[in-house]
C-alpha cells in the first residue's frame, strides 16, 4: 500500500454526490496534440472544477505540462503544434477561431517551473501586467502592487524596497513574486507548471501554503512531479502516462486505493 | 621546477608581454599625438573660424561638421537599423536569416571604406544630386548610413537574442500582445547593449575619412543646412597637413579627435558594463 500523507478530507467520488457544490470550469474535449507528426497527447478528457486544486502527476514526457499549456494557449508559440478537440473554459471552446488570445491568457494565469521576474523593480514587474491592460492612475497600480504581494505572502518581506530590483530577491521570493505578478491581473485560474521544482525545502514549503490559500480564491492546476506534493495540496489528481491519462480522481482516493495498476506503480515509485 | 610548473610560468610571461605590448602602443600613440598637439587646444582653436586654408585660426566648422554629420547618419540608420532587429529577431524564425545577416554584415564589415565612398559619390553626390545636393551632409550621412547599417542590426539582433525566451513567455503568459512585450519588456531590457551599438557606430562616424573624402565636399564654410558641403576633423586634419603642412595644426585637430573617440568607447563600456549587470 502507498504510504503517503493525504490531506484529509471525505474521500468522495467525483461521479457520485458531493456535499458541496461544485463547478466545472475547464473541461477538455477529446484533446489529442501532434508536435508535427509526433502525438503528444491522446484522447485527453479532463473536468477540472472550480475554486479546487487539481493536480496532474506523471513520469517525465507524460505529457501534463503540454497538457496544461493547453489551457491558456502557450502551445500556440511552438512551431509545427496542432489540436484536435475542445477545451471549453466557461461554455467556449478557447480554441474557437473567434477567441482573443491575449484575454484568454488574462483569465488564465501561468506560473513557471524557472522563477522569470523581469529585469526591473519589485514594484514594477507587479505593475506590468495591469499597466499592460490600460490602467494609468497611479494610486490604483500601488493598490493593485500591494493587494498582489499580500496576496502572494510577499509584502512583509518587500514593502520597504518595492524599487530595488527583483533580480535580487531569493529564489523563493522570485517564485512568490511571479505568482503575484501573475494574481495582479485578477485571472480566475491559475496554472502551475512545477512551480516549486527549482526551490530548496524551506522556500517549497512556504510556495504550497501560499498555493493552498489560494484556492479559496482561484481555480488552480499544477503539475509536479513531486507526489507528496499532490498528496498534500490538491483535491482531484490525474495521472498521466504516455500522453494519456490514465486515472483521474479525488487525491485521497488516488493516493491510498488507486483503480489501475500503472498508477499504483507509479505512486508506488516503481518506475518513473 | 619540474616541465610542466616551467612551461606554464614561460608561457604566462610571453602572453604578459604581449598584452602589455598592446596597451603600449596605444599608449604610445596615443600620448605622441596628444603631447604634439595638445597644447593647440583652447577655447579659441574649438570655437573660431579658421584662416589661410586652415593653417592658422581654430578648426570650429570642422566640429561642426562632425557634429551634423553624426547626428544626421543616426537619426536616419538608428530606428532602420533597430527595426530590422526587431524585425528579424521577434518577428521571423531565427536560424537561417541569422546566419545570412552574419555573414553580410561581415562581408561588409571588411570592404574598405574608400569602396563606400566610391559608391556615395557615383550614387548619393552625382545620381542623386537633385536630392542630396551632390557634395552635401546629406550624401555623406546616407553613405555613413550604408557603412554602419549591418553593425547596428548585427549588435541590436544579438542584444535582443540575448534576453531569455522564458521573459517573453512571462509577458505573454500575462496576457499582452507580441508588440507590448516587445515594448515594455524586451526593448528596455536590451536597452544597454542597443546603445552600445550605437555609440561605436558613432566612433566609427567619427573616425572615418576617406568615404567621407568622397562625399562631403571638404568646403571649410560652416554648414547651414544637410545639402551643404562641409567637412569632419579627420577630413581637416587631412587637408591642412597635406595643402598647408601646418602640422601644428593636424596634430590638434588629431588630439582632438582622440580625445572625442576616447569619450565615446569610454561610454560605449559604461553602457556595455550596465548590460551585464542586468543579468547577474
Amino acid at each position: 500500500m502507498p504510504t503517503i500523507e493525504v490531506n484529509q478530507k471525505e474521500a468522495t467520488s467525483l461521479a457520485g454526490t458531493s456535499s458541496v457544490e461544485q463547478n466545472i470550469q475547464i473541461q477538455s474535449e477529446n484533446l489529442d496534440l501532434f508536435y508535427g507528426d509526433f502525438q503528444a497527447l491522446h484522447n485527453i478528457n479532463l473536468d477540472i472544477y472550480q475554486k479546487q486544486i487539481t493536480a496532474l502527476i506523471g513520469p517525465s514526457g507524460c505529457g501534463k505540462s503540454t497538457f496544461l499549456r493547453t489551457l491558456n494557449r502557450m502551445n500556440d508559440l511552438v512551431k509545427g503544434v496542432s489540436i484536435k478537440g475542445k477545451v471549453n473554459i466557461g461554455n467556449e471552446d478557447i480554441y474557437d477561431k473567434a477567441v482573443n488570445v491575449v484575454e484568454l491568457r488574462k483569465k488564465v494565469g501561468m506560473v513557471f517551473q524557472k522563477p522569470n521576474p523581469f529585469p526591473m523593480s519589485i514594484w514594477e514587474n507587479i505593475a506590468y501586467g495591469p499597466k499592460a491592460h490600460g490602467i494609468k492612475k497611479k494610486s490604483q497600480i500601488n493598490e493593485i502592487v500591494e493587494r498582489s504581494l499580500k496576496q502572494a505572502a510577499l509584502w512583509d518581506e518587500v514593502k520597504d524596497r518595492l524599487h530595488s530590483s527583483a533580480m535580487g530577491l531569493s529564489g523563493g521570493q522570485q517564485q512568490r513574486l511571479c505568482i503575484a505578478r501573475v494574481l495582479a491581473v485578477e485571472p480566475e485560474i491559475v496554472l502551475m507548471d512545477e512551480p516549486t521544482s527549482a526551490l530548496d525545502p524551506l522556500a517549497t514549503l512556504k510556495v504550497e501554503e501560499l498555493i493552498n490559500e489560494l484556492k479559496q480564491s482561484y481555480t488552480i492546476v499544477i503539475v509536479t512531479h513531486n507526489m507528496q506534493q499532490a498528496a498534500r495540496i490538491s483535491d482531484v489528481t490525474s495521472f498521466f502516462l504516455n500522453g494519456k491519462i490514465i486515472e483521474t480522481d479525488d487525491t485521497a482516493k488516488i493516493f491510498t486505493n488507486p483503480a489501475h495498476k500503472q498508477t499504483e506503480d507509479y505512486i508506488t515509485g516503481k518506475f518513473g | 621546477m619540474n616541465n610542466v610548473a616551467r612551461n606554464q610560468k614561460i608561457a604566462f610571461g610571453a602572453l604578459s608581454v604581449l598584452g602589455l605590448l598592446t596597451v603600449f602602443i596605444l599608449i604610445y600613440i596615443i600620448g605622441y599625438i596628444v603631447s604634439q598637439g595638445i597644447h593647440m587646444i583652447n577655447w579659441e582653436f574649438l570655437s573660431t573660424n579658421p584662416r589661410k586654408m586652415g593653417s592658422e585660426g581654430g578648426i570650429y566648422p570642422a566640429i561642426v561638421g562632425t557634429a551634423y554629420l553624426v547626428l544626421t547618419t543616426m537619426i536616419i540608420a538608428t530606428p532602420i537599423g533597430v527595426g530590422a532587429a526587431i524585425y528579424l529577431n521577434e518577428y521571423t524564425s531565427r536560424g537561417k536569416i541569422t546566419s545570412v545577416i552574419r555573414f553580410a554584415t561581415e562581408a561588409l564589415a571588411g570592404i574598405p571604406s574608400i569602396v563606400f565612398g566610391l559608391f556615395g559619390f557615383a550614387f548619393f553626390v552625382i545620381l542623386l544630386k537633385p536630392i542630396t545636393g551632390g557634395w552635401s551632409i546629406l550624401s555623406a550621412s546616407l553613405t555613413g548610413v550604408t557603412m554602419v547599417l549591418p553593425t547596428i542590426i548585427r549588435t541590436a539582433e544579438e542584444a535582443l537574442k540575448a534576453v531569455p525566451d522564458s521573459l517573453r513567455e512571462g509577458s505573454l503568459a500575462l496576457g499582452t500582445t507580441k508588440w507590448q512585450t516587445i515594448r515594455s519588456l524586451i526593448l528596455p531590457t536590451a536597452l544597454p547593449g542597443i546603445v552600445t551599438g550605437i555609440i561605436l557606430s558613432i566612433g566609427r562616424v567619427v573616425g572615418e575619412t576617406a568615404a567621407f573624402l568622397l562625399t562631403l565636399g571638404g568646403t571649410i564654410l560652416i554648414p547651414h543646412s544637410l545639402m551643404d558641403g562641409s567637412r569632419t576633423l579627420s577630413l581637416h586634419l587631412y587637408m591642412v597637413a597635406m595643402e598647408t603642412g601646418a602640422m601644428d595644426v593636424a596634430f590638434g585637430t588629431a588630439a582632438v579627435l582622440i580625445v572625442l573617440i576616447l569619450i565615446i568607447n569610454l561610454t560605449a563600456s559604461w553602457f556595455f558594463r550596465r548590460l551585464i549587470k542586468r543579468f547577474s
